[in-house]
């Protein structure tokens, strides 16, 4: 018998060594699940016979339903206010064809989409005009304008085309065009508008943001007294954990009607609302992570800066600053996801326009946001569908891009920073 | 005591409190200028907590307050009117352990001179050689000035940061046990630097080894519980202390 021999251990030990190692392996296989599953949908635009429309997807995604008519008109359709019977009226079985998919589409969308796709071009001075009132369609009552869904129709002198051309050009010249109209005849998916909002906003709410939660982290690390320490980290911190649908209906609410009184703005919600609402969001991740960093710095380099004569603002500023360099730009990257990514406060604040201008006092939508407020109602499996999907993989990959930079970058910082070359 | 000499810093009754508890009571000691005063004595005894009060970096611990009156150069630290930055600049300080900025060595040496106004480049650069050589580090760093400091070994950054304190032109040096964390050679090196430097500065030196203080101090104070119990020439107190509690602990009966 040798000293060392194997001790016979707690049986639950090895139960929850496995378990931890099991859960462990599910959610992080789970993520890549995720991106996998939001860029597989994306990738069917890549493909040669992409669906082009919502009837050729519809009749594979129903197969197991018994009824005829759904069987005919596909789910998405079915879905929406017109119900099956009145698009079986209005168009008939052997009709139904690609053209009429989009047709179709438009229509079933209503009110919603129509002010949602069509505000950008309003407010930029192009005309939707409106056919009179069609009492065949009795359905939800517009109080602004008078007018029931079923009134509105484009008529710029193509009434209601048999058949629609496709965009000219291929998928990417689509991509690249300056006009996201994802619900029309000729659905132009042109990300341009989307990238200006999301660059614009994702800015404006990082040079407020990243400032303010700097120099806050600054002030509890270095300069508050303890008692003020105590009250307003778990205060900011805290923020970090607020509702983003609460902050934008703040910035919806209050910043937006005090913005526009205080400087006369043309357009209410816009791009610096956002910004404002979006820094709001990064403010406690910037902030907290910061002070983490800053706290992390020895308390000793303070001491031998202060003992040189230095003032409490000069050590923070030239000693305890650099040395916490790699944190405080980890937190700033890490604002800048949260801003690029947050949804809520976007689709709140912003205007949610997609308008292709660089002026801040516009109103911009962003992609989170594009996301958030179009694929409620996008036909399953359409372009438009595949569209969505795609600008949701641009945003992981983005956001995971963030993240691993602030990895490598800030780990290699440190090493070097702190132990010498 | 120190009768040859002049007095820089006198204290008078002085007593420090951490919250409720009472770290020094009472102590009076008149340290002479350009010499060097050490004190010794076991861990907790409150012989840095003195050093710390000399100038003022007790302050940055919350809770503390004193009594009794510290004087330097006829002022009194703790007037309201002080400046404790300009006082600090006053007092160089060597720590524990050696805390050089995440800078290069360069940074680290004119840290203190930049702070108050901007210098010349050819000023700095006289400056960083002559610290760098009453340092006696010269010769090993002149060729990687603008290298971080980092990458130093433990006893070349202590003397760095003597480097750094002596640099900004102090008129005294306060170690707090500067040697403790170094290997004996590079422990040897600092204190022949301690020797060299007396003739400029005055230096208080606190130490836990009895052996150094011994070597390199010319009076040294013994503090125990808070109390001052005997402060004399260094050959006088190791020779013959007056107080049985020195005795016992240079002998090591205790501590």
């Amino acid at each position: 018998m040798h000293p060392f021999k194997k001790i016979k251990r707690h049986p639950f030990e090895p139960v929850a060594e496995w378990s931890i190692r099991l859960i462990a392996s599910f959610s992080i296989i789970l993520i890549f699940l995720i991106f996998l599953f939001v860029f597989r949908e994306a990738a069917g635009l890549f493909t040669p016979d992409a669906p082009a429309g919502p009837s050729q997807q519809a009749p594979s995604s129903e197969s197991t339903s018994s009824s005829p008519q759904q069987e005919s008109y596909g789910e998405d359709l079915q879905q929406e206010s017109y119900g099956g019977d009145l698009q079986q009226e209005s168009y008939g079985e052997d009709l139904q064809q690609e053209s009429y998919g989009d047709d179709l589409q438009q229509e079933s969308y209503g009110e919603d989409l129509q002010q949602e796709s069509y505000g950008g071009d309003v407010a930029e001075g192009e005309h939707v005009l409106y056919v009179p009132r069609n009492p065949n369609y009795p359905e939800i009552y517009n109080s602004e304008t008078g007018m029931l869904p079923a009134d509105i129709d484009e008529i710029p002198g193509e009434q209601a085309p048999a058949v629609v051309e496709k965009a000219p050009g291929g998928l990417l010249d689509n991509l690249l065009g300056d006009t996201w109209q994802p619900v029309s005849e000729q659905p132009k998916f042109g990300v341009w508008p989307l990238v200006i909002g999301t660059l614009k906003t994702t800015l404006i709410a990082i040079a407020l943001g990243a400032p303010l939660g700097i120099l806050a982290a600054l002030y509890t690390a270095f300069f508050a007294r303890r008692r003020v320490r105590e009250i307003v980290k778990p205060a900011i911190e805290l923020l970090a954990g607020f509702p983003s649908v609460v902050i934008g209906f703040f910035c919806l609410v209050t910043v937006a009607s005090f913005l526009q009184e205080t400087f006369g703005m043309e357009y209410r919600l816009n791009a610096i609302v956002g910004g404002i609402g979006l820094s709001l969001a990064v403010i406690p991740i910037v902030y907290s992570i910061a002070e983490d960093a800053l706290n992390a710095v020895p308390k000793t380099l303070r001491e031998a800066s202060l003992a040189l004569g230095s003032t409490e603002w000069q050590t923070a500023y030239r000693v305890m600053l650099p040395a916490a360099a790699p944190g405080v730009i980890a937190a700033v990257i890490l604002g800048i996801g949260r801003a690029f990514g947050e949804t809520m406060i976007a689709i709140m604040a912003t205007g949610n326009a997609p308008m292709e201008s660089w002026n801040i006092l516009t109103p911009a939508r962003t992609f989170a946001a594009t996301i958030g407020s179009e694929m409620g109602e996008v036909v399953w499996g359409s372009e438009h569908y595949g569209i969505l999907f795609l600008l949701g993989t641009v945003l992981f990959v983005v956001s995971f891009g963030l993240n691993a930079l602030t990895e490598l970058y800030v780990k290699k910082r440190l090493i070097k920073k702190f132990q010498g070359h | 005591m120190a009768k040859e000499y002049p007095t820089k810093i006198t204290a008078t009754d002085f007593s420090m409190y951490y919250g409720q508890k009472q770290a020094l009571h009472n102590i009076s000691i008149t340290v002479p200028e350009r010499r060097v005063t050490a004190f010794i004595g076991p861990s907790g005894c409150g012989k840095s907590t003195f050093l710390r009060s000399m100038n003022r970096m007790n302050d940055l611990i919350d809770g503390t307050r004193h009594e009794g009156g510290m004087v330097i150069d006829d002022v009194d630290v703790y007037d309201p009117t002080v400046d404790v930055s300009t006082l600090r600049r006053k007092i160089g300080m060597v720590f524990q352990k050696s805390v050089p900025f995440p800078k290069s060595i360069f940074e680290n040496i004119t840290y203190g001179l930049t702070l108050l106004d901007r210098r010349s480049k050819s000023d700095l650069e006289q400056v960083v050689e002559e610290s760098l050589q009453r340092a006696a580090l010269w010769n090993e760093v002149k060729d990687r000035l603008h290298h971080s400091a980092l990458g130093l070994s433990g006893g070349q950054q202590q003397r760095l940061c003597i480097a750094r304190a002596v640099a900004v032109n102090p008129e005294i040096l306060l170690m707090d046990e500067p040697c403790s964390a170094l290997d004996p050679i590079s422990t040897g090196k600092v204190e022949e630097l301690i020797t060299e430097l007396k003739d400029t500065y005055t230096i208080v030196l606190v130490t836990h080894n009895m052996q150094q203080a011994a070597r390199v101090s010319d009076y040294t104070g013994f503090f125990l519980m808070g109390h001052l119990i005997e402060f004399d020439r260094t050959r006088t107190l190791f020779t013959s202390p007056a107080k049985k509690e020195t005795e016992d602990y240079i002998t090591g009966r205790f501590g």
